[in-house]
C-alpha cells in the first residue's frame, strides 16, 4: 500500500549525518513524522529526507533551529 | 598467557563489545543506503557513535567526525587532504610511520619538512618547535603525536596547540596511544584534526577509527565514490562527514566502537587511566631493579602512556621478546614499533627494544611476574655473557 497522499512538509539534507540529527531532535521533541527516501520529483539521485504533516511546519521549523540541523530544502508538497 | 601488548592493540575487552558487534551484524543494514527500518538501524548506531566521539574528544559534533579503517587512514587523509606542494610541515623524530610515510610521499610532490628532535630520553625539542612555528613564514601544519608508542612519553598539546593558534598553523594529532585514556579536547588544545583509533584505548574492534575535522576545515578525501547521496553528481560531495567516507562504513564494528566507548564512561576514564598507569609504574620500578635493563624513556612524570620500553645490555630485542613469550607466556612487542627516527635518536636502531604495554585489564600479579620473567631473562643473559667471556 502507498502511504495516503496528504499535503506534507519535507525537508532534505546535505548529509545522511544531518538527517539523523533531525530524527534525533525530532524524537526527542515528540515531532510527528519520519524519514523517507527523498521523492525523484526533488532529486533524481539517493538520500533522506524528512516528511511531517504540513500543519506541523512550524514546529519542524523550530526543531530545526533548536537542534541546529543543518537542511538543503523545505518544501510543501503532496506526496 | 600475560598479554602485554595493549600498544599495539586492546586483547582484553569488555565483553560488551564483541556482543554489541554481534547484535549489529545480526540487525542493522548499510548505513546511508536506502531509507528502510534495516539501514536505518545502521544510521542510528553509527549516528549514536559519532556524537559519543565528537563528546569524548571536545569535537564539533558528530558532523565534524569521520570514521575510517584505522588512524593511519585517518592520518593519511589529514596530511594529503590538507597539505600542498610548497607548504611546509613540521613534525617530530617521535613519530609513527603512519605519520613519517605520508609526510614523506607528500616531500617527494613538493611539500617542505621540518622534523623536530628529541633528547636521550625521548623528550620533545619544545623550544625548537616553537622557533619553528614562530618563525617570519609560519609553516601550515604541525602534526605530532599525543605520546610515543615507543617511550610512552607524553607530548604537551594544550602548550603546541596555543603556538599554533596564535601563529594561525594547523594542529593535526596523532591519538592512536591515548584515545580513551588520556583526556583530549579539541576545542580547548585548539587541534584542527584529531586522528584516532578504535581498536586500543577504547576498546574497539580493529578496523574503526576516524578522525575529527574542526567545523570549516575543509580536508580533501582519500578516497571518493559512493556516498549514499547526490548519485548523479560527478563530484563527491563536499559536506562533512560523507566528504571523507566514500563506500560502505563498517557499521558492525563502529557498533563495537560505541560499546567501548560507553564502557569507558561507565567506568570512568580517570579511573582506568590511573590503574594501567600504576601498573606500568610498578613495572618500570620493578624492571629497573633488574641488572642490565637499560629503560627507554622519561619516567620522571606520573602522567604518561603505560608503556615500557627496555633493553637488556645489548641483546637482541627480538630474541628476549621470543624468549619472554615461550618461556613465560608473557607476550610483548620488539623491533622498531614503526618509529624508526625514535629509535635512531635513543641509539637502539639496530637493536630495537622489548616493549611492554599495559591495559587495566592486567592486574599486579601479572606484573610481577613480568617483572620475574624479566629477572630470569636477564641471569640467563647474564650466566651465558660471563661462559663467552
Amino acid at each position: 500500500m502507498f502511504r495516503e497522499k496528504r499535503q506534507r512538509v519535507l525537508v532534505t539534507f546535505p548529509t545522511t549525518t544531518q538527517a539523523m540529527k533531525m530524527e534525533e531532535a525530532a524524537r526527542l521533541g515528540g515531532l510527528e513524522g519520519r524519514l523517507i527516501p527523498v521523492p525523484v520529483q526533488i532529486s533524481a539521485g539517493c538520500g533522506m529526507a524528512w516528511i511531517s504533516p504540513l500543519e506541523k511546519r512550524e514546529e519542524v521549523l523550530a526543531c530545526i533551529r533548536r537542534a541546529k540541523v543543518e537542511t538543503e530544502e523545505i518544501y510543501e508538497m503532496r506526496l | 598467557m600475560i598479554y602485554l601488548d595493549n600498544a599495539a592493540t586492546s586483547f582484553y575487552r569488555p565483553p560488551e563489545v564483541a556482543a554489541a558487534v554481534v547484535h549489529a551484524m545480526e540487525t542493522v543494514g548499510n548505513s546511508a543506503r536506502g531509507v528502510h527500518s534495516v539501514s536505518l538501524a545502521a544510521d542510528r548506531t553509527v549516528y549514536a557513535a559519532r556524537e559519543a566521539v565528537s563528546a569524548l574528544f571536545g569535537a564539533a559534533g558528530p558532523e565534524q567526525t569521520a570514521f575510517a579503517a584505522n588512524a593511519t587512514q585517518s592520518l593519511n587523509t589529514a596530511i594529503k587532504g590538507l597539505l600542498e606542494p610548497g607548504d611546509l610541515a613540521v613534525s617530530t623524530v617521535l613519530e609513527h610511520n603512519s605519520v613519517l610515510r605520508p609526510l614523506y610521499e607528500m616531500e617527494k610532490k613538493g611539500v617542505r619538512l621540518c622534523l623536530v628532535g628529541c633528547d636521550s630520553r625521548g623528550r620533545l625539542d619544545y623550544q625548537k618547535l616553537k622557533d619553528v612555528i614562530f618563525e617570519k613564514r609560519p609553516p601550515k601544519m604541525v602534526i605530532c603525536t599525543h605520546a610515543s608508542n615507543v617511550t610512552g612519553n607524553l607530548t604537551d598539546l594544550r602548550k603546541i596547540g596555543a603556538w599554533c593558534r596564535e601563529r594561525g598553523v594547523l594542529f593535526v594529532v596523532d591519538a592512536a596511544q591515548t584515545a580513551g585514556i588520556f583526556d583530549i579536547h579539541m576545542e580547548n588544545m585548539n587541534i584542527d584534526v584529531l586522528c584516532f583509533t578504535g581498536h586500543k584505548g577504547l576498546l574497539g574492534p580493529q578496523g574503526t577509527g576516524g578522525l575529527c575535522v574542526r567545523k570549516g576545515l575543509a580536508v580533501r578525501p582519500l578516497i571518493t565514490g559512493g556516498s549514499g547521496i547526490r548519485t548523479f553528481s560527478r563530484e563527491h560531495p563536499p559536506a562533512m562527514p560523507t566528504a571523507l567516507e566514500a563506500g560502505t562504513l563498517n557499521a558492525h564494528g563502529i557498533a563495537g566502537l560505541l560499546a567501548g566507548i560507553r564502557w569507558i564512561e561507565g567506568q570512568g576514564m580517570e579511573k582506568l587511566r590511573k590503574k594501567e598507569q600504576s601498573l606500568a609504574r610498578a613495572f618500570y620500578e620493578g624492571a629497573l631493579r633488574v641488572e642490565g635493563v637499560r629503560v627507554l624513556g622519561d619516567f620522571s612524570s606520573e602522567n604518561r602512556a603505560a608503556v615500557v620500553s627496555l633493553n637488556l645490555w645489548d641483546a637482541d630485542s627480538a630474541q628476549i621478546s621470543d624468549y619472554l613469550a615461550q618461556e613465560f607466556g608473557i607476550l610483548t612487542r620488539s623491533g622498531g614499533h614503526c618509529a624508526p627516527l625514535l629509535h635512531e635518536a635513543l641509539g637502539t636502531g639496530r637493536q630495537g627494544a622489548v616493549r611492554f604495554s599495559f591495559s587495566h585489564f592486567n592486574t599486579i600479579e601479572q606484573v610481577n611476574q613480568a617483572i620475574e620473567a624479566v629477572k630470569k631473562t636477564a641471569a640467563l643473559l647474564s650466566r651465558e655473557q660471563t661462559v663467552m667471556k
